[in-house]
């Protein structure tokens, strides 16, 4: 692997840290601020890692996806409607119907997918075009459902917006019960290891998330289907002579995706919180995209750069936790519309090619004809 | 004598494209063990042939038996599966593979989920070891020689279990010393039951390798014949359907003045290696001078140098009196250069432009093609007829992107360009390399046509028949260096062969 590029992105980490660790200490231990702020950061990064190899199975088989951001959305509030429908209408119990709103969502950003698949494999339309189809489709559709079916006159729910049915349980690793008869009576202790163990409890989308990188890793680099997948994106007529359905295998790989991004849009709505706004997504799938290049289109790659975004967000969020405290020379950092915007300017700056030069799919967006 | 065994027979393929009848009634059988010669100009429907027995493509009509059996070929699938191997001209290699990968790309091995890249490994190695075919499993394809992708192709099909394979146009891409291997390696397979079809338009490589000829012209088959039968003027007659000239009619010609002159100039290439060392040399007015080498020898950044596409890091060139050394190329072309470069179709065209438009770009910044700054569309259109017709270009229009032409007719596209102006110097670095014979026919007597008006010719080509054939002196390049000039009627093949392959020269 390219050591510059991890050390880039390690020395990025490093420096967003240590900013909240000084901002921060005066209020807490350090090592409170640093997991708390780990904790936060893989919690933001999952949407982007999702988005990020959803971007990763679509390009390598050679099919460029800007619509992830469009499949982000949709999926987020289908993802949300669903719950809500089965949870009210149908009366199911809320943790069920939780559970299906995630399926809702993951077939959601499939279906979305299978329109860019149509667009850009069977019918050959410029990619960038037909993703950027998606993404207005996204905005106009969820916007005018969310408005129609909460909001309009024959609305089921007559004008007020139901209460979703929750979000998902943060699951608990046992890291503190493990370690108590290590530390003993010794009260620091436990609560050190009380900390470090924030970091591992996550929600079952976060941990799947980074369960799903090195799956995809695995899959892309050591399986049939990954080999095949990166023929059919590096050069689709060599594949199809060793006798390889190219069609197939983007369609396939175009769909699942799709169904990452879907998974990415459950977190918003169904994970981190129960609610849909219009737009929530908020670029998020287009930072995704970064992630993916800047990643050099490997899963581990893009999952770590995904890490960088998460940590400028974590940011973001602690400076806000820590305003009264910070310096007056620093006075900048209380500006959160400065400090939101670090991961823009990460983005404008990973994408220069200052740090390495990243390679795409040789056939990256290049229609098969036969 | 025993019957030999026909292991596939195509019976009466005809296959229809939009505008062109590609095969007309076609019949061609091969025998096992050996190898059967296509041959035929771009175009007479040998690749569709192929692409049809291969699966690429589904006959109208006709009927294909593989080993005496009706066969139904849909797909590249059910050809693998009746033990047809295909190595297509443009090589099916992934670059960012290794030779394991792209090797069971479509046929892996899998344990417990996961490639087993240990067991492909072996494999190949035997393959390797049975048919003399050295390849590295672990290699990554991109950076290997020509030579040695082309011998993973074939490796590919030998994994397959291929007895029938069919080399496209093998030896397009390969200098003579890797063709020489390659027909090694063909022997090698024949002798061992594989019986191989060997696509091609080189007349020498056919009498020397094949068994039986099969020419096709215009989608039809011609003749079935014998290499013992036949020679290069009945096989190029057949071919191209007219009486061919082989052999360049050049009329003894008195050089003028030096036009071209370079002193010890010394290129490095983009690796910052130094590829050209202190070579010397000069062309006068009304001769050819030609380059012989193998490919990869400094020829490339020795013409990138002189054209102005990389600068020198020393020497100095003159061209007409006039110092251009690292000048740019538009200087250089004003000076009076014109330039066919080695690759047509990075170097020579804008695919995406028109025919027109590629005809006037030396000059389409002055009049008549300019005026005060905005291009003069009728005068574009004109020059381009008058070029289409005075180069005999087959195009439906002058409007028609440049990239949909063949590459005999693209090659034409620039030789009018860079011919019709007023040019005191030619450089033809491979002006004929993967043309057809009527083409490379066209564009010699083009280029002795500059060279009886007066003007100075480069010419650098790996084909040595090609600088035998048109060269005044000849100069060998090896690693950087040119090696020996010599008066191109006293010096014979092996001498320039043995120069070529890097023989100590005594005398210059």
């Amino acid at each position: 692997m390219d050591w510059k590029r991890f050390g880039f992105i390690a020395l990025i980490i490093i420096v967003l840290f240590g900013v909240v660790v000084l901002v921060g200490q005066v209020k807490q231990p350090p090592l409170l601020i640093i997991t708390s702020m780990l904790a936060t950061t893989i919690a933001v990064a999952t949407p982007l890692t999702l988005g990020a190899l959803s971007g990763v199975y679509c390009e390598r088989s050679g099919v460029v996806n800007i619509g992830i951001e469009g499949m982000m959305l949709t999926a987020a509030f289908f993802g949300w409607l669903g719950a809500i429908y089965m949870f009210h209408i149908f009366e199911l119990p809320a943790d069920i119907s939780i559970a299906l709103g995630v399926l809702f969502a993951v077939l959601t950003g499939g279906l979305m997918a299978l329109l860019h698949a149509a667009l850009s494999i069977t019918f050959k339309v410029d990619q960038i075009i037909g993703g950027t189809v998606i993404n207005i489709l996204a905005i106009g559709l969820t916007g005018f459902l969310n408005r129609q079916l909460f909001f309009g006159k024959g609305s089921v729910f007559e004008g007020s917006v139901p209460s979703s049915p929750g979000v998902l349980p943060t699951i608990h690793v046992p890291i503190t019960e493990l370690f108590t008869s290590v530390c003993g009576s010794s009260a620091t202790c436990l609560q050190n290891v009380e900390a470090i163990n924030r970091v591992f409890d996550q929600k079952p989308i976060a941990m799947g998330a980074i369960v799903l990188v090195f799956i995809s890793h695995y899959v892309l680099f050591n399986t049939r289907w990954g080999l095949r997948t990166r023929a059919v994106g590096e050069h689709p007529k060599a594949a199809d002579t060793v006798g390889i359905n190219v069609t197939k295998m983007r369609y396939a790989n175009v769909i699942i995706g799709g169904m990452f991004a879907g998974l990415a849009g459950a977190y918003f709505t169904i994970e981190s919180v129960p609610s849909f706004e219009p737009l929530l997504t908020n670029g998020r799938g287009f930072i995704s995209l970064a992630a993916m290049i800047f990643g050099n289109w490997t899963p581990i790659g893009a999952w770590a750069a995904a890490l960088v975004f998460g940590a400028s967000q974590a940011l973001l969020i602690n400076m806000q936790i820590y305003r009264d405290v910070i310096p007056p020379n620093w006075a900048f950092l209380q500006e959160s519309y400065i400090v939101g915007l670090t991961p823009y300017i990460l983005t404008m700056f990973i994408l220069t090619g200052i740090i390495g030069k990243t390679t795409p799919p040789a056939a990256d967006g290049v229609p098969y004809e036969k | 004598m025993t019957e030999p065994t026909i292991v596939l027979e195509a019976k009466g393929i005809t296959k229809q494209f939009p505008g062109v009848l590609a095969n007309d009634n076609v019949n061609f059988d091969l025998r096992k063990g050996e190898i059967h010669a296509l041959l035929g100009e771009n175009g007479a429907g040998k690749s569709t042939l192929m692409n049809l027995l291969y699966g690429l493509h589904n006959p109208d009509k006709g009927e294909i038996d593989v080993n005496g059996k009706t066969a139904v070929i849909h797909s590249p699938n059910d050809s693998i599966a009746l033990g047809i191997g295909m190595v297509h001209q443009h090589f099916m290699l992934i670059p960012v593979f290794t030779v394991a990968e792209n090797v069971m790309l479509g046929d892996e091995s899998v344990k417990n989920g996961s490639l087993d890249r240990v067991a492909v490994a072996a494999r190949i190695t035997e393959i390797s070891k049975q048919y003399g075919l050295d390849v590295d499993p672990n290699a990554l394809v991109g950076p290997l020689p020509v030579g040695i992708q082309q011998r993973v192709e074939i490796v590919k099909t030998l994994y397959r279990n291929a007895e029938i394979v069919i080399l496209d146009e093998p030896t397009a891409v390969l200098t003579p010393q890797e063709a020489e291997d390659l027909f090694r390696i063909m022997r090698d397979l024949t002798a061992r039951g594989v019986s191989i079809i060997f696509i091609t338009h080189k007349l020498k490589e056919v009498l020397a390798v094949a068994d039986r000829i099969t020419v096709m012209r215009a989608g039809r088959v011609i003749n079935t014949v014998k290499p013992s039968e036949t020679d290069s003027a009945q096989l190029a007659n057949m071919m191209v359907g007219r009486q061919v000239i082989l052999t360049v009619d050049k009329k003894d010609h008195e050089a003028a003045d030096e036009v071209l002159k370079v002193e010890g100039i010394t290129v490095r290439d983009q690796r910052d290696l130094e590829t050209v060392h202190n070579v010397s040399f000069s062309v006068r007015g009304g001769e050819v001078l030609g380059i012989a080498g193998v490919q990869g020898n400094g020829q490339t950044e020795l013409s990138e140098a002189l054209t102005g596409l990389r600068r020198p890091t020393g020497g100095k060139v003159t061209i007409a009196g006039k110092d251009l050394t690292g000048k740019p190329p538009r200087i250089i072309t004003e000076a009076g250069l014109g330039h066919i470069p080695e690759d047509r179709q990075r170097h020579g065209l804008v695919l995406s432009y028109s025919v027109a438009d590629n005809m006037a770009l030396c000059d389409y910044y002055h009049a008549p093609f300019s005026s005060r700054g905005v291009i003069q569309p009728k005068a574009l259109d004109e020059n381009s007829r008058k070029l289409i017709s005075a180069f005999d270009v087959r195009t439906p229009s002058p409007f028609v992107n440049a990239g949909k032409l063949s590459g005999g007719n693209q090659q034409k596209v620039i030789v009018a360009r860079e011919l019709s102006r007023d040019v005191k110097l030619v450089i033809a670095n491979q002006p004929t390399r993967g043309l057809d014979v009527g083409s490379i026919e066209y564009i010699h007597s083009e280029i002795i046509k500059m060279r009886d008006r007066g003007v100075a010719v480069l010419l650098i080509s790996a084909e040595l028949d090609e600088i035998m054939a048109l060269s005044d002196r000849i100069a060998v390049m090896y690693r950087g260096q040119i090696v020996a000039v010599v008066d191109a009627k006293q010096t014979t093949r092996e001498q320039l062969g043995l120069w070529m392959a890097g023989a100590h020269v005594e005398t210059a």
